[in-house]
């Protein structure tokens, strides 16, 4: 990167680290930390989604719809989320790769042949001849809709809890007022779940932040996986040979994490005060009583 | 081969007994069964002493971080902070770096040389990390059930003459227990479901001894079928989890004895996750 980087092994000192740290290589160790922030970005809001439908499902009166909700947010009760980002990947890759292999191939061999999974080139996702960012920006995408998936279990949880917990009163006045379902949801339920639905979605929160490290099972070129390459003991064939420092990369994604969830933390603490203000609720009446508001 | 003689084989496979080579082709459903069934062994041995050693550092570091002296409070809040504000699946690589770079001829001690090489392995390295893991959000669990023991239960008994230690073990720690145990519930089971992170992370799954999940994905790989390896394992976990509320749901009982009526179904809920 500098001027003085040409010829590594005559540097020491300082200039060496500098240079070490500013090579291709590292560059794309810092992006990687931009993918993570990415995944958040987007699995937030979808998660989120799923979530709402989850609950709303749950809440549904007709009966199978309700049983999906029912299961969709018992879903990771029971079962380590680890599990969900292992198998929702390779399963959507297969159902999609095994429809197109029945709209595109004129074969009529199965998908499954002893302990192989043939489909013919055309149904390939990706077709093997695009090009290496197709297959990133796929990968990607399936992880993120695994994330989305068992996170939108979660805050289908949190929120259906939320919807439980808005007054039943309230609800009632509504349909007093002659407002249908439909109205009651969208004006009266929904604005007031989200003070109670608040503690929880920030938990949420926290944990997404805290499972973006399993990208890397997911074979992203994340932080992990860069931290891994980067510090690995490189030999006198290397342009910067060092020991094993994969111990000090590991400090550093620890820090990042570390002040990833400081952050947040501080930042939602101030979220929920908001919102809770004013609100029929323990924590909206111990400020009316402070005198904050 | 027939099933019975499949579980002799693989029953005890994932401790090192019984045949040495994991099935290679034709994957019949008993041997996904017995394999992933075995790897359930270190599940929940690693739930099992995490919790059992996690639950009394998590005692005493929510008394720290209770004390009014800066000296025991800091480090325990430092503590708390370090490990729930970072990711299991990243104290397990930092962790597995840091043993590995100890000295492997073991560390000399007045004397006497300690040997190291113990702690790379999983069953004891991943084992201190869950401990000390778990002891961190329980702490914070027991925090704040002992924040919100009630102030009469501790008047009282200090006009019973109750000081220090009988104070503590006859009422602060009964109580603590019984406010905080729906919560620590939650913990347990979290903590139940991250031991199959262990053979993910860092720690190497020697002479291929791995738990449940380890060989739901050996099997996923050699079939590329995710229909079939996944789905039990989920059927495991799904039969332990219930087994643990269950017995959690017996202690929590036993702690609320006294008071009629107080003892709640637990309700699960999901809040808190590595």
């Amino acid at each position: 990167m500098f001027s003085f980087c040409s010829d590594p092994s005559v540097l020491d000192g300082l200039a060496w680290l500098s240079c070490y740290l500013t090579t291709g290589t590292h560059m794309l160790f810092y992006a990687s930390f931009g993918v993570v922030l990415l995944l958040l970005a987007i699995t937030a809001p979808i998660a989120l989604l799923f979530g709402y439908g989850g609950a709303m499902a749950s809440r549904s009166r007709i009966a199978p719809v309700r049983w999906f909700g029912k299961v969709y947010t018992s879903m990771v009760r029971g079962v380590p989320d680890i599990v969900f980002f292992l198998f929702v990947p390779i399963a959507l890759d297969q159902g999609l790769e095994w429809l197109r292999h029945q709209a595109l191939c004129d074969s009529d061999a199965p998908v499954r042949q002893g302990n192989d999974f043939v489909v013919c080139a055309a149904a390939k996702l990706p077709l093997s001849t695009s090009p290496e960012w197709v297959h990133d920006i796929y990968a990607m995408t399936l992880a993120v809709i695994a994330f989305s998936v068992v996170f939108g279990a979660f805050a289908a949880n949190v929120l259906y809890g939320a919807m439980q917990a808005v007054p039943r009163a309230q609800l009632e006045t509504a349909e007093a007022y002659g407002m249908t379902q439909r109205q009651v949801t969208r004006r009266i339920l929904v604005p007031q779940m989200w003070t109670y639905a608040l503690p929880g979605l920030s938990n949420l929160w926290m944990i997404l932040i805290k499972a973006t490290p399993l990208l890397f099972l997911l074979g992203i070129e994340d932080i992990v996986y860069w931290a891994r390459e980067l510090g690995g003991a490189k030999t006198s064939s290397f342009a910067y040979p060092h020991p094993d420092w994969r111990l000090y990369y590991f400090l550093a994604v620890l820090v990042f994490y570390l002040l990833m969830t400081w952050v947040s933390e501080r930042v939602l603490d101030r979220v929920i005060r908001r919102l809770s203000a004013g609100q029929a609720t323990m924590a909206g009446e111990a400020q009316r009583k402070a005198g904050v508001v | 081969m027939s099933c019975a003689q499949t579980i002799m084989d693989y029953g005890l496979r994932s401790l090192g007994f019984g045949e040495r080579l994991l099935p290679r082709s034709d994957f019949t459903l008993c041997q996904q069964f017995t394999l992933i069934g075995s790897g359930l062994i270190w599940n929940l041995y690693f739930a099992f002493f995490a919790l059992l050693f996690g639950f009394f550092l998590a005692t005493g570091l929510a008394l720290a971080k209770t004390s009014t002296n800066p000296w025991l409070r800091k480090p325990a809040e430092g503590f708390i902070f370090l490990f729930r504000g970072s990711p299991l699946f990243i104290q397990f690589f930092l962790a597995y770096e840091a043993l590995v770079m100890l000295p492997r001829a073991g560390v000399e001690i007045f004397g006497f040389t300690v040997a190291t090489s113990w702690l790379t392995k999983a069953w004891a390295g991943a084992l201190i990390v869950l401990t000390l893991n778990t002891a961190a959000y329980s702490a914070q669990i027991f925090h704040g059930a002992l924040m919100s023991v009630p102030k009469g239960d501790i008047e009282a008994a200090e006009a019973y003459g109750m000081t220090g230690w009988t104070k503590f073990r006859r009422v602060l720690w009964p109580t603590m227990l019984r406010l905080a145990w729906p919560s620590y519930t939650n913990e347990a089971i979290f903590l139940f479901h991250a031991t199959t992170l262990v053979f993910f992370s860092g720690f190497p799954a020697f002479q291929q001894r791995g738990d449940s999940l380890y060989y739901a994905s050996y099997f996923a790989g050699q079939t590329f079928n995710p229909f079939i390896a996944y789905p039990i394992v989920a059927l495991y976990f799904i039969v332990s989890t219930l087994a643990l509320i269950g017995l959690f749901g017996i202690v929590n009982r036993r702690l609320n004895r006294h008071l009629p009526g107080a003892a709640r179904r637990i309700r699960y809920r999901p809040q808190v996750i590595r």
